[in-house]
């Protein structure tokens, strides 16, 4: 019961704030609708049984990559004034179309998630006391996924070296 | 208890508006947020689907993701902050000087 | 429903006693650092000064509230709400006393006690840094911004040597519940063998808090005030709080981490709780009385290139110890 209904109202927020990043007209506000959104999502996942990823979402997510975006979006636009977004290339009737494809992509996406056998065949089986807990996780992770686990190292890795490439001081060319 | 089809409608649904987001917007910022909400809507089924089946493995995919997404995250934003220093403003659409 | 009940006479407890720390915290600082200073500091209002944060709460009320022109109101709104939010939020995972039985229930001394315990609170903390930005930027005003910038980027930085100078703590607990890291400190707390886990902890959790020496983001002789230039009245008084309690988290959680939470002899334990409490804060106040403020390039050298290679040499040779010596 009262599953329910933190259901509905975080799916309400989470609709919501994707509505608040298509919308909105300064990049600060898309930000902070999309953080919106990422608390909803971590709602819905601890109703999910998934507590450690519902952490790990806020944590990751909201507390690292958007604060991220949040410094490059103060940095470049400091002042409140709303940036231009004109878009001098806009196609004829852009929105529209684009519009008009999400709504396609919308019906079609969810009638093949919701469609298909594999959600109706099979009654949601009952999670056990340990599903979705960090112990859980961590045994699935280090033992099954272990290689995943490390490329995933190996990935993050070149990012630092390419952000540090990218991040280079120019005056150090030119010395 | 929600039907677990509901989340994978919601999961659609936000991907969706993910999409019409990189569509429309040219705000080169803008476009990445819309695709963050992408990722998520994308998490959002992986962990619907892991609960439908108590399988850890859309746990760990989600894990996953979510680690490329901040790596990725981190490129792309030092990419556009290079891009502004360049130049005053960033509208997709004017960053063709590479085209042939 | 009892159980709501309970929770939320529980949160309600807890934030009166918070928002009571934070009055007695600020009328203690004065003191302490008057005494520092071989001055009385304020004697003025009520017996030797002791209503003074009386006086201050009701001159902050009082203040007109200023919202800068061009400012972005909804956004200028927000950031003092979501600093103190966050900060009161984030307290409601630490466990300050053994369970109690009362009226047939057993009633843990917590809120909530997810078993992602500590994470939790990680997640909810680093939530407050988006109070810093979003007041730097909507202020319309370049020490603001700098400000804000400085201090997301410092809590950035010291949040990581935060995270895994705990991991150590964590892997001999073996457990991310704070109730079991609790319990599993009644002989040995963890400062003596993860000494320096929490040397780096204490480190990280004066910069965490924007507190003397690692100060930068409010560092008047360079930024004014920093992100809070251009708050007044009641608004500042949030980021205030916001302040003082993240001072009383981080504290708890270095007790309930190294020094054995409520455990303790003869008194009881929510008193021990306090005592250990209280001992961080007068560090805090000592600190901000004896050192000078850190370089910024200083500060964030020191927290990428010492505290977060110790902190992960100190996690590897922990789970060595665990998984090979102790086993």
């Amino acid at each position: 019961m009262v599953s329910t209904v933190v259901f509905w109202l975080a799916a309400a927020v989470a609709i919501v704030g994707a509505g608040g990043v298509l919308l909105a007209k300064h990049p600060v506000h898309s930000a902070l609708s999309l953080v919106l959104n990422l608390a909803a999502l971590g709602v819905l996942f601890l109703l999910l049984h998934a507590e450690f990823l519902a952490v790990v979402e806020i944590l990751v997510y909201a507390g690292a990559v958007m604060v991220l975006f949040l410094f490059v979006v103060t940095l470049l636009m400091a002042g409140t004034k709303t940036p231009r977004d004109e878009g001098r290339f806009r196609l004829a009737y852009q929105y529209l179309l684009a519009g008009l494809f999400g709504l396609i992509l919308f019906v079609l996406v969810a009638h093949a998630l919701v469609g298909a056998d594999w959600m109706s065949s099979l009654a949601a089986t009952n999670a056990g006391g340990s599903f979705g807990s960090i112990a859980a996780f961590g045994t699935a992770l280090f033992t099954k996924y272990l290689l995943p686990f490390e490329l995933t190292a190996v990935v993050l890795l070149v990012a630092v070296i390419g952000v540090i490439f990218l991040g280079r001081e120019h005056g150090a060319t030119r010395k | 208890m929600v039907p677990l089809s509901y989340y994978l409608i919601l999961s659609a649904l936000l991907f969706s508006i993910g999409t019409v987001g990189v569509l429309v917007r040219r705000n080169p910022l803008q476009m990445f947020m819309s695709i963050e909400l992408m990722w998520n809507a994308v998490n959002l089924s992986f962990i619907t689907f892991a609960r439908q089946y108590t399988n850890m493995a859309g746990h760990v995919f989600v894990f996953l993701v979510i680690t490329v997404a901040a790596a990725e995250v981190a490129i792309g934003l030092a990419i556009i902050v290079v891009v502004f220093r360049t130049r005053e403003h960033a509208d997709v659409d004017e960053l063709n000087a590479m085209k042939g | 429903m009892a159980a709501v009940i309970i929770i939320v006479i529980k949160g309600l407890i807890l934030a009166v006693l918070l928002l009571t720390a934070f009055g007695v915290l600020t009328l203690t600082e004065r003191k302490v650092l008057g005494r520092f200073q071989f001055r009385p500091g304020p004697n003025r209002v009520g017996p030797g000064g002791s209503f003074q944060f009386l006086a201050d709460g009701l001159k902050l009320m009082l203040k007109e509230e200023i919202i800068p022109n061009g400012a972005d109101r909804f956004v200028f709104l927000l950031a003092p709400t979501i600093s103190l939010v966050a900060a009161l939020f984030a307290f409601a995972v630490i466990p300050w006393g053994p369970p109690i039985h009362l009226f047939g229930q057993t009633i843990p001394m917590e809120i909530g006690g997810p078993n992602v315990g500590i994470l939790f609170l990680f997640a909810i903390t680093s939530l407050g840094v988006y109070g810093l930005i979003l007041g730097g930027w909507s202020s319309q005003n370049k020490y603001s911004l700098l400000g804000g910038l400085r201090s997301s980027a410092q809590i950035i930085s010291y949040e990581l040597a935060m995270g895994l100078s705990v991991v150590g703590v964590l892997i001999a607990a073996g457990s991310a519940d704070l109730n079991n890291i609790v319990s599993a400190q009644t002989n040995l707390w963890f400062i003596v063998p993860q000494i320096i886990g929490f040397l780096i902890y204490v480190v990280c959790m004066v910069a965490e808090t924007n507190r003397a020496p690692f100060d930068l983001p409010e560092a008047e002789n360079e930024l004014v005030a920093g992100y809070h230039t251009e708050y007044t009245g009641m608004k500042f008084a949030m980021f205030f709080m916001a302040e003082y309690i993240n001072m009383v988290t981080v504290s708890s959680l270095a007790t309930t981490l190294f020094l054995g939470g409520w455990h303790g002899p003869w008194l009881p334990p929510e008193i021990w709780f306090i005592i250990k409490v209280a001992a961080f804060m007068f560090f805090f106040i000592w600190l901000r009385a004896t050192l000078p403020r850190l370089r910024y390039d200083r500060l964030m050298a020191f927290g990428w290139k010492v505290l977060l290679p110790v902190a992960l040499a100190n996690a590897l040779a922990t789970a060595v110890w665990v998984s090979v010596v102790a086993r």
